[in-house]
């Protein structure tokens, strides 16, 4: 028999005479002939763990482990060891959503952790125990803002969130009905935003911080001109940048939303990471996804559980507030304990050593000549620079080991910073222009 | 598993001016961050050693059940092994330090990582060919229903909203069809479980032409194969609807009846069910999606494919607004190191092992149902597939309720089944082994639910005040959800 | 057995109302408060919000099941009772006394559609 399986003929047999059956496929007796797959999958024969070891390492070996000045929403940052043992072990790997909270009171302490930092690090009252990821998260609290508001219908977005997410937005917002409707935060001032929601067609505005072009933006003024009219204000952040920058609560926001990658996860090729969802309490019961709150048990102590899940699909179906049913827990256990190692202090000197690794290497860039910043205006760790042939020149920094950044239109190039980087590898870079 | 509530939280560890982390010097030299744009206050992380943390960690991992702990018999999860050959190879840093936006010349093997495994999904469904975007069941669900509606305004059909599902359906469906943008007609099922056919009949009659699809589980959520499935497509095809699969029961099917030889022409699996992925105390899953041929083009983007012996990603031009062929349901392609993990399995496995895993884990189902029906009430008879539901004690006499036999079971070291659901049966209790399980395994957790069952006849109080060897007791839900306490903030202001 | 009183008008959701001049007060009966279990949670409209009969205006939440609120009848709020945001057990304790809203009725001829005390007493024999 197969390794996984560990029924001998003999068990089968017995098994069989129990069920009342004379083989195995007798037990799908019921099946009309018409379905039933006679044939071969045209799949390989089993391999050996020898052959898949073989098999990935041979396709790894086809993937360039490249320096990364790459960002747009993927970040090298350094993660500490003590994460993947912690989060490998397997009474958290293997094991289900915590309905059973008699059993689950690992997976339901970090969650309420995990909402406690994410609420802490985005000023915001409270978190969800997170969601896909950041481009998903955001498109959900668009739908959010639509279902929170009784008449309006439309939903403004600045032109400098992420496209990844905007593309995310529309495909959403195009089959739940919801109106998107662009416009450039930054050029837009508080005044000019409030006599657009003052039509009273406005239920949310999303804005990016820092922006994809890794800007830092001022919205002075936006949460007031938003809630004049009820419309909830949205700011997507990097999460990691808001160990510094003035956090969503600061801001106003009436949802903190955002992909929680920066905070040590892998870059993975895209995934897995996680998104996160705050919000101001008022909002509580209108999450998606899953919350964990404090309780007791019979016995008087202090425990967690699955809370207010009078919101969720399995309750209340076709008017759930989501269809999200998984969250991306072992992910949000991940940036727990990343949060728990780097602390309080870590974590901003890790913002710190990116932001200045990219004003370096910002002006590294300037002083070619060859390189120019396509928007005077400050930025975090990431910035966007027009380059005279900058395709050869990101070929050659490809050929040389680097990933340089993310093309942005027909010249310029999105650069990413991170602690991981250093002044040699940025000096090298900056020489290949 | 400890049985003793370790229960600290670890901001309650931390101690001002303790560090866990060591990072370069900052070499850059000082940029000063306009100081306008900084927060007024640091977050309030906890600040601990290194160890502490590592300690506080593994010490809450103790007071968690996972399938490496024990038989896991949850209904409609498929809690099957997850091999650790899965996690080395989703470990290899060949894997982990790629950027998704690096050049495509230098991300081949992942780019083949995700094509094989669309290529393994189509040979094992059916199906034409598949996205890996989605990150879960739920995400899966509401990417074929966009899916199936771009495919009805494509053909200027766009007034079709109308998704049929059965009452026993998963709460996700009806979910999925609402953020969809879809209204639900629901089908009822007969007293032997299945779909009502006429009224079916009647639904589709009412609505001849704004039916988008219906959904469906097969086998359903009462582990029963749905017979008439092939009159149940050719109503709803006739029509003008399409049949969308929900694959959160599809081990059964392997190695038996693809989904689309049943007539679907969408469907959703799950990798963290069928494919072994680790459910990793809820997520990372991934939900991809199948189609047949000619719904291709709606696929969301972006989208592997193979040129020769290149692989490439599919992504039209950036448009000013949606169009159907742009549908994006995330950034990048998917939950990919989960990815890595389901075509290590269905490598391991291979073409011979995997026929195997439908037939073994509907014996292991089918045993424990015939070994138990004499103490729990069995509402429908006759051959279950991958899982089935008893309707509660089948002596009712005594007062205990599933609720209470699911936690006795914690006492005795098993995980409880799925309770509850379907909402067809009121003490529902739904229990799904795996192919994995032994014939010990079985017969253990048979005799634990036998002596369960005498132990309400004798002493319902013990089955009643039960879990007592857990690390906690029945916990108060009412409170947590009448006075909410979500934060660590929130807490220590109490 | 579940408790009904006189006087009052019902709907098929368990929502009564009760009327005094054109004021009518409505809460959820006694039958729904049991079906439901501990009330965790009720949504309430807005002071000055218009709700319409047959549409949904709020909702009761219990820890596994909620249930959207109907009104009965056509009008504007004009008093939310707001103990029930801090002690929603109190639906449980008296689901009459412990009314959800009142509204400014715009059509008294919709209670012509409501039950009786007595036809919702049958309705709810029926239902089990």
């Amino acid at each position: 028999m197969y390794k996984y399986f560990p029924h001998t003929p003999e068990d089968i047999a017995g098994m069989l005479a129990k069920v009342g059956a004379e083989s195995l496929e007798d037990l799908y007796a019921e099946l009309p002939r018409e379905v039933l797959y006679k044939g071969d999958y045209d799949l390989p024969s089993a391999m050996s763990e020898v052959e898949v070891r073989r098999f990935f390492g041979r396709l790894g070996r086809k993937n360039r482990q490249l320096v990364c000045f790459a960002g747009a929403g993927i970040y090298d940052h350094y993660a500490p060891s003590a994460i993947p043992q912690l989060i490998e072990r397997s009474e958290f790997l293997t094991s289900y959503t915590p309905y059973q909270a008699e059993i689950s009171q690992g997976t339901l302490h970090y969650i309420f952790e995990y909402q406690s930092m994410m609420a802490e690090l985005t000023g915001m009252d409270i978190s969800n125990a997170s969601m896909y990821d950041g481009a998903t998260a955001t498109a959900e609290a668009m739908l959010l803002a639509f279902n929170n508001s009784r008449k309006a219908d439309t939903v403004l977005y600045s032109s400098s969130l992420d496209p990844k997410t905007v593309d995310v937005m529309r495909t959403y917002a195009h089959f739940h009905g919801v109106r998107l409707e662009e416009f450039n935060s930054m050029t837009t001032s508080a005044e000019d935003l409030k006599v657009r929601v003052d039509k009273g067609d406005i239920a949310g505005v999303i804005v990016q911080q820092p922006d994809y072009y890794g800007i830092i933006e001022d919205f002075t003024g936006y949460a007031d001109a938003c809630h004049s009219k009820k419309a909830l204000f949205v700011v997507n952040s990097i999460a990691a940048d808001l160990a510094l920058l003035k956090t969503p609560g600061e801001w106003g926001a009436d949802l903190a939303v955002g992909d929680v990658q920066s905070l040590g996860v892998p870059m993975s090729f895209g995934g897995p990471t996680a998104g996160y969802m705050c919000s101001t309490e008022k909002l509580m019961r209108k999450l998606p996804g899953r919350i964990v709150g404090k309780t007791h048990d019979g016995n008087g102590q202090r425990v967690f559980v699955l809370t207010l899940q009078a919101r969720e699909q399995h309750i209340r179906r076709q008017k759930a507030t989501s269809n999200i049913c998984s969250n991306e827990s072992l992910m949000a256990l991940y940036v727990t304990i990343y949060m728990s190692l780097m602390g309080k202090e870590g974590l901003k000197e890790a913002a710190t050593i990116s932001y200045d690794g990219a004003h370096y290497l910002c002006d590294k860039f300037i002083a070619t000549g060859k390189a120019r910043l396509v928007y005077d205006k400050p930025f975090f760790n990431e910035f966007l620079v027009d380059i005279d042939g900058r395709d050869e020149f990101y070929d050659r920094a490809v050929e040389k080991g680097f990933v340089p950044g993310v093309k942005v239109g027909r010249s310029g190039l999105l650069i990413a910073v991170t602690e991981q980087r250093t002044k040699d590898e940025a000096d090298e870079l900056a020489a290949l222009l | 598993m400890n049985n003793k509530l370790y229960g600290k939280l670890i901001f309650e560890l931390s101690h001002p001016g303790r560090r866990a982390y060591s990072l370069p010097k900052d070499e850059f030299g000082s940029h000063e961050l306009p100081s306008a744009m900084r927060r007024a206050e640091d977050a309030a992380l906890p600040e601990c050693d290194e160890m502490t943390v590592v300690r506080h960690y593994t010490n809450l991992s103790e007071n968690n059940f996972g399938v490496d702990n024990g038989f896991y018999p949850l209904g409609s999860c498929t809690m099957k092994y997850n091999p650790p050959i899965n996690e080395e190879m989703a470990a290899l840093s060949a894997f982990n330090n790629i950027h998704p936006l690096q050049p495509l010349s230098t991300v081949q093997g992942a780019l083949q990582v995700e094509y094989d495994l669309q290529r393994a999904l189509s040979a094992l469904t059916g199906m034409a060919d598949f996205t890996l975007n989605p990150c879960a069941g739920a995400h899966g669900e509401l990417t074929g229903l966009m899916i199936i509606r771009s495919y009805h305004e494509t053909r200027g059909d766009s007034r079709r909203n109308k998704v049929i599902i059965p009452d026993s359906a998963h709460g996700t469906n009806p979910a999925s069809a609402a953020v969809c943008g879809c209204e639900v007609l629901e089908v009822k099922s007969t007293a032997d479980g299945l779909v009502d056919f006429d009224d079916l009949k009647q639904i589709i009659a009412d609505h001849p032409d704004d039916i988008a699809a219906m959904m469906m589980t097969n086998p359903n959520t009462l582990g029963l194969f749905e017979r008439d499935i092939p009159a149940i497509t050719k109503l709803v095809h006739d029509a003008g609807g399409l049949m969308y699969y929900d694959g959160a029961n599809l081990n059964p099917m392997l190695g038996v009846a693809r989904p689309a030889d049943m007539g679907f022409d969408v469907m959703h699996l799950n990798l963290h069910k069928t494919f072994s992925t680790p459910h990793g105390g809820g997520g990372p899953g991934s939900g991809p999606v199948g189609v047949r041929e000619g719904l291709e083009p709606f696929l969301p983007k972006p989208h592997v494919v193979k040129n020769g012996d290149k692989f490439d990603i599919e992504q039209p031009e950036r448009t000013d607004s949606y169009t159907v062929e742009n549908n994006h349901v995330g950034p990048f392609l998917g939950n990919f190191l989960v990815i890595v993990r389901a075509l290590s399995y269905i490598l391991s496995l291979g073409k011979e092992n995997i026929k195997m895993v439908g037939p073994l884990s509907v014996l292991n189902a089918n045993y424990i149902k015939e070994s138990l029906k004499d103490d729990y009430e069995l509402p429908i008879h006759g051959l279950c597939k991958h899982e089935f539901v008893f309707n509660g004690l089948k002596d009712k006499s005594t007062g205990v309720t599933t609720m209470d036999v699911a936690k006795r079971l914690l006492d005795y070291g098993y995980h409880a089944p799925t309770i509850y659901f379907p909402l067809l049966f009121h003490e529902a209790m739904m229990i799904e082994p795996t192919e994995n399980e032994s014939k010990e395994t079985l017969d253990g957790f048979i005799e634990v639910m036998h002596n369960i069952a005498k132990e309400a006849r004798e002493n319902p109080e013990i089955v009643k005040g039960a879990p007592h060897t857990t690390p906690i007791s029945r916990v108060d839900d009412v409170e947590a959800a009448k006075h909410p306490v979500l934060t660590f903030r929130q807490l220590a202001a109490e | 057995m579940a408790k009904v009183i006189e006087g009052l008008y019902y709907t098929e959701s368990h929502e009564y109302v009760k009327v005094d001049g054109n004021v009518g007060t409505i809460g959820i009966t006694d039958y729904a408060q049991n079906a439901l279990g501990n009330v965790v949670y009720v949504d309430m409209p807005d002071v000055d919000d218009e709700v319409e009969a047959g549409e949904e205006f709020g909702a009761v939440e219990s820890v596994k099941a909620a249930s959207d609120l109907n009104s009965p009848v056509s009008g504007k709020v004009v008093e939310v009772n707001e103990a029930l945001e801090d002690k929603p057990e109190l639906v449980n304790q008296d689901a009459f006394a412990n009314w959800i809203i009142k509204v400014e009725l715009s059509d008294p001829s919709q209670l012509d559609d409501l039950m009786d005390a007595k036809a919702y007493e049958e309705f709810c024999n029926n239902q089990q």
